[in-house]
């Protein structure tokens, strides 16, 4: 056999169908006439031979037929026959159905978008070999939260564990290019020598970092990601050995990473460096250092989580601990997959959860709206059924118009899921991982195409086809005289489930909605409106000097504050809900009595003379530091608040004398209001301020606050060439207004915000269009018996009630039900509220006033209709 | 009338293929031949054969050719190919195997 062939010879013919047919004529015709001179050769006469050929060969149209229906092409045309008479059904009621293509588009399209996203950051495997074998290893903070570790843990802990194929600290690394052009800060990691080993992945060309790497004072060297060494070596393999000066430093590339590796652990660094670490310096024990560990294959994580609390339980002489190291609440080993995505879970889930609702919203509208139109077409079936249409060519007929709404809203479905991921991808919160691999699923697709049509399309046939089964005359009558079938119960039950569901997504988007109010409602501590932000750094072996580094953050101050429309200006080792997050241990001396300690150590703020007042941080007692801070005074400190309040409970807190970290002993000289540092919804706010002159080490990166006469935005240029007026070479970074800042602290909730409320509208949509379908369906059914009711004397009034309080009955069931699950179905929401309880009245009675008025609309229309009905015509109607 | 009978289940293609093995012929010299050969036993019914013969030209087995006829028709020569050729080869050899195996039955009974 060739199939070739006989594809072709089908094609050939469908594409020419008119030389095809002019074929089998032909060859038909000539078989007549051949036999038509046969008969005449045998001596019939002209007329007999005809005839003769005729009778052999039957009717000629039949046989014509018969070939031409032979091939495989034929089928294709009855598809086509079917396909074309499903589309003039379709066309002739729009209405229906653009409702349910749009319906279905929603639904699939919504799924596959959001399950693109949720799959793609929190389910799908991290890419890397055995990536279910990495574990992210944490210290517990006082208030049992995560704290990073200290190197020391870390070197405890690569010496006695046993469980693990590799164990790696690391931590961000900003070097900057410095050149000709403006300085460029590049995004890295320093990293301890097996780092690359807990991905299991090695660098494609060069060597790996080895222990001899990372010791103090040992070689510069990097690792290249694949990204960086095609931008800035275009792919050169002779890149390795070369010298590439960063931070005014000579560093030598000895590896370039594979294509397709991206850290998960910092997705935008592009080159990595030994961590060279030195315990000798003043931060040595600081908890500055993230762990990353990758179990051997034969372990699990219970026995890798095991093995480092039995570790961290048993101190030995060899590895000395700090107080604040001590581990004595041992570790938390977890997954690195968990811990990658727990911020966002929480979030993520929920709104899957707000979408599977929608979806199952879509199927029982798709359902409801089949329902409702099989139930009418049951006439038109019974009426081909009469007419001798066979049960499989009407099956046959209803699966083509239902896979054909199916394969509309399925290409509908697609460009919403397209626009949607999209849409996804830009509203996602920073600190959404692995964004980047986020692309429209097609298996998300299938199963969102597959369940509606199944449920939807196939499921609403079935009242048709009950048609067929039953006897013809029947349905005939039945069609005639315009009463319902028997699904309106049906119906109406999809209806109330509909209205359920919609209030389920209408209360989860109230909640969020309450909590941002909430949340942009509290007091960061500060005045944020009309500053503007940027982070400072020194890089370079010149700053390698201290008072190089510190004089250099003076002459910039100094040089912001004169430039144009600056009001005033400082400088601040962390920026409030920036991401930074450096805390020390704040130790009174003497120690107040009962001092409850801290939740999770103090910011420490190094802050030059004017930030209080250029942030608008409120005094509460004493001074605020000043020009009389410098290095030779006394060490003076600041506090926040709620240290006074907490810590030293009424008893006055200046003159007090305080050790933070291995520094001080400081005396307090003021209390200051209290600011939100991490986030808004976090009120951990216990903070120390001292002077960077009087601080034990400079920091090598500095914000600066500025706060101008006018709009934030217009001083961006002005204080940068103050920046670089100073030095061109040091790189200014994370330019953002304070407000921007704040609005940044509750994109995680605004972001499940948006989405619930999409999700809500379209169920709100859904149920009003689900209510008016039934309803306006009841409406025509009962027509006859309108009809009745007014020539009997019922008022409009009545009739208008009659219909509104079916409407409103189906609505009301509907919001029982649907309280009752939100009571339950709210929990899953807890962790994104803020200030607002999961059972907030207020939220949902707006959201009952919400769905009751959206429903009395929906009623609205087919009562009006109802009560038009013209008695005499409705009765004579049959 | 003439005591025919409609040409045995399953083997129209492989009467048409064997008719065709002796030289190219349109539909109505196939019809004609297998008549002729068979005495008259066997009819074929028109719509089968030519059924058939797009059928088999489909599966590669024929080759068809239109020709302009005297008296300005065009009509369809049709022509065996080498896998055709093969594929009577195997009809053949079937068709004979189970002919002697309805024998040896029938010879049994008998």
């Amino acid at each position: 056999m060739r199939p070739l062939r006989a594809i072709a010879r089908g094609l050939s013919a469908i594409l020419h169908r008119s030389a095809a047919d002019r074929d089998v004529d032909d060859e038909v015709a000539h078989y007549l006439e051949q036999a038509e001179a046969h008969h005449r050769s045998r001596g019939l006469s002209e007329r007999d031979a005809r005839r003769a050929a005729r009778l052999e060969i039957g009717n000629a149209t039949v046989a014509r037929e018969e070939v031409r229906t032979s091939g495989w092409e034929h089928g294709f045309d009855t598809t086509v026959a079917d396909v074309r008479y499903a589309a003039r059904r379709l066309l002739a009621t729009p209405a229906f159905t653009a409702i349910t293509v749009l319906t279905l588009a929603l639904g699939i399209g919504a799924t596959t978008a959001i399950w693109s996203a949720v799959n793609a950051v929190i389910f799908r495997s991290l890419p890397y070999p055995g990536a279910n074998r990495m574990v992210a290893v944490w210290d517990y903070a006082n208030d049992g939260g995560r704290l990073e570790t200290t190197y020391g843990t870390y070197r405890e802990l690569v010496a006695r564990t046993r469980a693990f194929d590799a164990i790696a600290v690391y931590r961000v690394w900003q070097p900057t290019a410095t050149g000709p052009a403006e300085p460029e800060r590049l995004e890295g990691q320093r990293v301890s020598a097996g780092y690359f080993r807990t991905f299991g992945v090695a660098p494609v060309l060069g060597r790996d970092f080895t222990a001899d790497d990372d010791r103090e004072n040992g070689a510069n060297v990097i690792i290249l990601s694949d990204a960086l060494w095609r931008r800035r070596f275009g792919g050169d393999p002779s890149v390795i050995g070369r010298a590439v000066t960063l931070s005014d430093q000579q560093h030598v590339v000895i590896g370039v990473m594979p294509a397709g590796f991206r850290s998960v652990l910092a997705p935008s660094a592009e080159l990595w460096a030994p961590l060279q670490y030195d315990m000798q310096q003043g931060r040595a024990w600081g908890h500055h250092l993230r762990m990353v560990a990758r179990l051997r294959a034969s372990e699990s994580l219970d026995g890798g989580s095991r093995e480092i609390a039995a570790i961290a339980a048993i101190a030995v002489p060899e590895f000395s601990r700090v107080p604040w190291a001590s581990l004595s609440d041992g570790l938390i080993v977890t997954s690195l997959q968990d811990d990658v995505t727990r911020g966002v879970r929480p979030a993520l889930l929920a709104i899957l959860g707000a979408v599977a609702l929608v979806l199952v919203i879509v199927c029982v509208n798709v359902t409801n709206l089949l329902l409702a139109r099989g139930a009418q077409r049951r006439g038109e079936f019974a009426v081909r059924t009469a007419l001798g249409a066979s049960r499989g060519r009407l099956v046959r007929q209803l699966l083509t118009e239902s896979l054909l709404i199916a394969a509309l809203g399925g290409l509908l479905g697609m460009a919403v899921a397209v626009v949607g991921v999209g849409a996804i991808v830009r509203l996602s919160p920073a600190e959404l991982p692995r964004v980047a691999t986020i692309g429209v699923d097609g298996a998300a697709f299938a199963f969102g195409l597959a369940v509606t049509t199944v449920i939807g399309l196939i499921f609403g046939c079935v009242p048709a086809l009950q048609a067929v089964k039953s006897d013809p005359s029947v349905d005939l009558q039945r069609a005639s005289r315009r009463t319902a079938g028997n699904n309106r119960r049906t119906r109406s039950a999809l209806v109330v489930a509909e209205v359920a569901l919609a209030l389920l997504l209408l209360v989860g988007s109230g909640l969020l909605l309450r909590s941002i109010a909430r949340l942009l409602d509290v007091s960061a501590g500060f005045d944020a409106s009309g500053v503007l932000t940027m982070q400072v750094q020194t890089a370079g072996r010149r700053f390698s000097d201290p008072t190089t580094a510190a004089r250099f953050f003076t002459d910039a101050l100094d040089a912001v504050r004169r430039a144009p429309g600056v009001a005033s200006a400082a400088l601040t080792s962390q920026l409030p809900l920036s991401g930074d997050a450096d805390l020390y241990g704040v130790h009174f001396d003497p120690s107040p009595a009962d001092d409850p300690g801290e939740a999770r150590g103090s910011f420490r703020y190094a802050v030059s003379p004017g930030y209080f007042e250029t942030m608008r941080i409120p005094l509460r007692r004493g001074r605020v530091l000043d020009d009389r801070d410098r290095a030779d005074a006394p060490l003076a400190v600041v506090i926040s608040e709620s240290i006074a309040r907490r810590r030293l409970r009424g008893v006055d807190p200046i003159g007090r004398r305080l050790r933070i970290g291995g520094s001080g002993p400081y005396t307090v000289v003021g209390v200051v209001g209290d600011v939100r540092q991490m986030s808004l919804a976090l009120s951990d706010a216990d903070a120390v301020y001292t002077t960077p002159q009087q601080w034990m080490f400079v920091d090598n990166a500095m914000s600066l606050v500025v706060r101008g006469r006018g709009d934030p935005a217009s001083l961006v240029s002005p204080v940068r060439s103050a920046v670089w007026s100073v030095d061109k070479d040091q790189p200014v970074v994370r330019v953002a207004t304070m407000d921007a800042l704040l609005a940044a602290s509750a994109a995680d909730r605004r972001f499940a915000l948006t989405l619930f409320e999409a999700f809500a509208l379209a169920a709100l949509v859904l149920a009003a269009a689900g209510i008016y379908g039934v309803l306006a369906g009841s409406v025509i059914e009962r027509t006859r018996e309108i009809g009745v009711r007014s020539a009997l004397g019922a008022s409009r009034r009545d009739i208008v009630s009659l219909v509104l309080g079916q409407g409103l009955r189906l609505a009301g069931f509907g919001v029982v039900i649907g309280l009752v699950a939100a009571f339950y179905a709210s929990q899953a929401l807890t962790s994104l509220l803020f200030g607002v309880s999961r059972l907030d009245p207020v939220t949902y009675g707006g959201v009952v006033l919400l769905l009751g008025a959206t429903a009395a609309i929906a009623c609205a229309i087919p009562a009006w209709r109802a009560s038009r009905v013209d008695p005499v015509t409705a009765i004579r109607s049959d | 009338m003439d005591e025919n009978t409609d040409v045995i289940q399953g083997t129209l293609d492989m009467l048409i293929l064997k008719t065709l093995s002796l030289q190219p012929m349109h539909g109505f010299g196939i019809a004609r031949r297998i008549e002729q050969i068979s005495r008259g036993v066997f009819k074929v019914n028109p719509g089968s054969l030519l059924t058939a013969l797009q059928r088999l030209e489909r599966a590669g087995w024929l080759d068809a050719e239109w020709q302009q006829t005297e008296n300005s028709r065009r009509a369809k020569i049709y022509s065996l190919t080498r896998t055709g050729r093969k594929q009577l080869d195997v009809e053949t050899a079937d068709w004979s195997r189970r002919v002697g195996a309805v024998a040896r039955l029938l010879k049994a009974e008998g």
